[in-house]
């Protein structure tokens, strides 16, 4: 997906500095006190009609990056500013009773996990017309209409045959498929995408992937795509972000990123890749074994513990920022 | 095996012959809902009350696992044979620290000693890539990742003669996936440890995997050593799941996607399974099931198979 070529200049969405802390029980104790500080300072823009990729190891903080941007959980530091063009652009944060509600009709989340987004109690027809219900949108008729449509949509036909099942009698992809409706019933200008293919196998996976891109194209959505998976990273995203223990540590164009990495982290990363040819001995991995966590952080590089390159400046300084290196290429490291 | 429903009888796994030498990891491979997951639970008997083993038999060492009965099949689940689930991320209880729940599972599997117990998690977190300060939290403060890691764990707690791992990685990236896989390597190789490793995945079967199975509608159709699958393949089938790989440093080409759905396993397709979605097919295809193909021990189930061999 490429962004539009009269894109405004300003973008649909602006972070700044964000950062989430969650306070965690550090011992066997609860009465102990530290904090996760699973996204910290991170800053980014996503342009209108673009979808802007994040990816990064498990724990990284991609999913409460994603679940600040919809405002499902609050920033403890930091801005979004949400610029739609429509209403005065804003700072999520701010927004309360019927601003917030306005907001979350233009910004929807799928979830990573489609077993746990999804109640298995509640039909096809419920789950998809929730938010219609939130919204207020519709009468009971109008509603079966328009969720038949997005069935439709998302390949699962003929919808009337979907509709009054349970999420266990439909397989994996045709309940993430689910999930992809849900999202899209209102018609949000922005979604944040969690892994919504991770779970599944490769022609669902193509499938579900070319049914975004088609709807981004088609309806003019952003995307936050979040993965883990770089060669979905490579066919969604026009830009992505590599995160590393809460912080950005390298963004750009994906094709220049996934052929020329800059940051330590990022190469370990792209070397990890397995190949699928079993004559092919990939080398060793070069990141050291001790895994980071982010609570309580030493304030020097967060990769430096498993950084094959660092020296005594890296261990004797802050974080690095980070730095344009032209291009829009951005990269956070003392040595890149 | 089949599953029962309201519907009829659904397929899953349907005649399925295969057998795992010590030490040796067997890879399958294929799209969603073609069984892998089923013959998974089939083999450590926890299936769901709709599911039925109707005919064949399991034999792990030499023994027949299918008729033993619940209280029997203890002696060897986790000791003997364990598993990681797919979507393992939700089997954790959420009201138990993490740590508690590995040791718990060690008291009673192995009748470790507490202080025992504790050492082990701690060299269990470091296999697994999970920081020790993570023991004693709680599942909710765990990340989707970091939870897939504690269930492996949990698996290798015990150390099994086999471990059937369904899907363990596809949720972790790829620096964690690819630790975890040479830690299971390593494991293997000191206890001799056997492996059945479900994927849909190529290229993690292609490195994990000594010999190769390949599902399609509850059926393996082509098995062999995973360098003769991956460099010769023959069943039309594994063709197409190879071409529809993505590929991250490679040249950039269009996916390719398999034409329609994986069969309806309530009425499988007569004749080659395969048969309505597959480029090759012909009238005997439709009608007749399809001949072995053999090649030493590489072997697929084809009509036609197609001359080139290269995927
Ligand atoms: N509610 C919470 N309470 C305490 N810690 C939390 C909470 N939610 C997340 N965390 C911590 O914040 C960090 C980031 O978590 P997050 O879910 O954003 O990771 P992620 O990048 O999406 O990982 P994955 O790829 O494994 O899903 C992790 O270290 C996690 O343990
Ligand atoms: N509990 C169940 N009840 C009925 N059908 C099921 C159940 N579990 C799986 N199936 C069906 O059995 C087939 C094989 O499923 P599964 O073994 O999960 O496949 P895979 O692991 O290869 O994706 C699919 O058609 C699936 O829909
Ligand atoms: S700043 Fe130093 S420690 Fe950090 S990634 Fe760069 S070289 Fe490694
Ligand atoms: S038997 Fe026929 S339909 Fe089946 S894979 Fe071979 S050529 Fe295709
Ligand atoms: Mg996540
Ligand atoms: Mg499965």
């Amino acid at each position: 997906m490429t962004q539009a070529p009269d894109a405004p200049s300003r973008p649909l969405i602006h972070a700044i500095s964000l950062t989430k802390r969650f306070p965690v029980s550090s011992g066997w104790f609860r009465r102990d006190r530290s904090f996760a500080h699973a996204v910290d300072g991170v800053s980014f823009q996503i342009q209108r009609g673009e979808s802007f990729g994040l990816v990064g190891e498990s724990g990284c903080g991609k999913t409460t990056t994603g679940k600040l941007l919809v405002r499902l959980v609050d920033p403890t530091e930091g801005k979004i500013v949400f610029d739609d063009g429509e209403d005065e652009p804003t700072d999520i944060a701010s927004l309360s009773g019927r601003s917030l509600k306005s907001f979350r009709r233009k910004a929807q989340m799928i979830f990573q996990d489609p077993y746990e987004s999804m109640n298995p109690r509640r039909t096809i027809f419920d789950t998809v017309a929730e938010p219609l219900k939130v919204q207020k949108i519709g009468g009971a008729i109008e509603r079966v209409e328009r969720v038949s449509e997005m069935l439709g949509m998302v390949g699962l036909t003929p919808p009337a045959t979907f509709l009054f099942r349970y999420p266990h009698e439909l397989s994996g992809g045709q309940r993430q498929r689910v999930a992809v409706a849900r999202a899209l019933v209102i018609e949000p200008i922005f979604i944040v995408a969690d892994e919504p293919t991770s779970m599944l196998d490769v022609s669902i996976r193509t499938g579900i992937m070319r049914l975004m891109e088609d709807l981004a194209a088609r309806l003019g959505i952003s995307y936050l795509y979040i993965t883990h998976d770089l060669a979905v990273a490579r066919y969604m995203c026009s830009r992505i972000a590599v995160m590393y223990l809460g912080k950005i540590v390298e963004q750009g164009e994906t094709e220049e990123i996934l052929h020329n990495p800059k940051h330590p982290y990022t190469q370990a990363l792209l070397s990890a890749v397995p190949i699928p040819d079993p004559s092919a001995a990939r080398p060793p991995v070069k990141i050291e074994g001790g895994v980071s966590t982010p609570i309580d952080p030493p304030p020097r590089c967060r990769f430096y513990d498993r950084c094959p390159v660092a020296d005594a400046f890296c261990r004797d300084s802050e974080h690095p920022p980070l730095e344009d290196k032209g291009g829009g290429r951005m990269v956070a490291c003392y040595k890149a | 095996m089949h599953y029962m429903t309201r519907a009829g009888a659904v397929r899953a796994v349907d005649g399925v012959t295969f057998s795992v030498e010590r030490g040796q990891s067997l890879g399958l491979v294929g799209e969603s809902g073609c069984g892998k997951s089923s013959i998974a639970i089939s083999l450590l008997k926890i299936l769901p009350d709709s599911a039925r083993i109707l005919s064949g038999s399991i034999l792990l060492e030499g023994v027949d696992i299918l008729p033993l009965s619940e209280d029997e099949m203890r002696e060897y689940r986790w000791k003997r044979i364990s598993m990681v689930f797919q979507a393992a991320m939700n089997s954790l209880d959420p009201v138990y620290r993490v740590g508690d729940q590995i040791i718990e599972a060690l008291e009673l599997h192995v009748g470790s000693a507490p202080s025992e117990a504790v050492e082990r998690v701690r060299e269990l977190y470091d296999l697994v890539g999970l920081n020790h300060s993570f023991i004693p939290r709680y599942p909710h403060e765990y990340s989707g990742g970091m939870k897939q890691r504690a269930i492996i764990a949990m698996a290798l707690a015990c150390e099994p003669a086999i471990i059937v791992a369904d899907e363990p990685t596809t949720a972790l990236d790829v620096i964690v996936q690819d630790r975890i896989l040479r830690e299971m390597r390593k494991v293997r190789d000191a206890l001799d440890m056997s492996m059945i490793y479900i994927s849909h995945d190529m290229a993690v079967i292609a490195e994990v995997s000594d010999v190769v199975g390949v599902m399609y509608a509850g059926r393996i159709v082509e098995f062999g050593e995973t360098k003769d699958v991956f460099e010769n393949p023959i069943h039309p089938y594994t063709r197409a799941l190879m071409s529809a790989f993505p590929s991250v440093t490679g040249e950039k080409r269009e996916l390719a996607t398999l034409p329609g759905e994986p069969p309806n396993l309530l009425a499988p397709p007569s004749g080659c399974r395969f048969h309505p979605r597959c480029p090759y097919a012909t009238e005997e295809c439709r009608s007749q099931p399809p001949p072995t193909v053999r090649r030493g021990v590489h072997w697929a189930d084809c009509w036609n198979p197609p001359e080139d061999q290269s995927p």
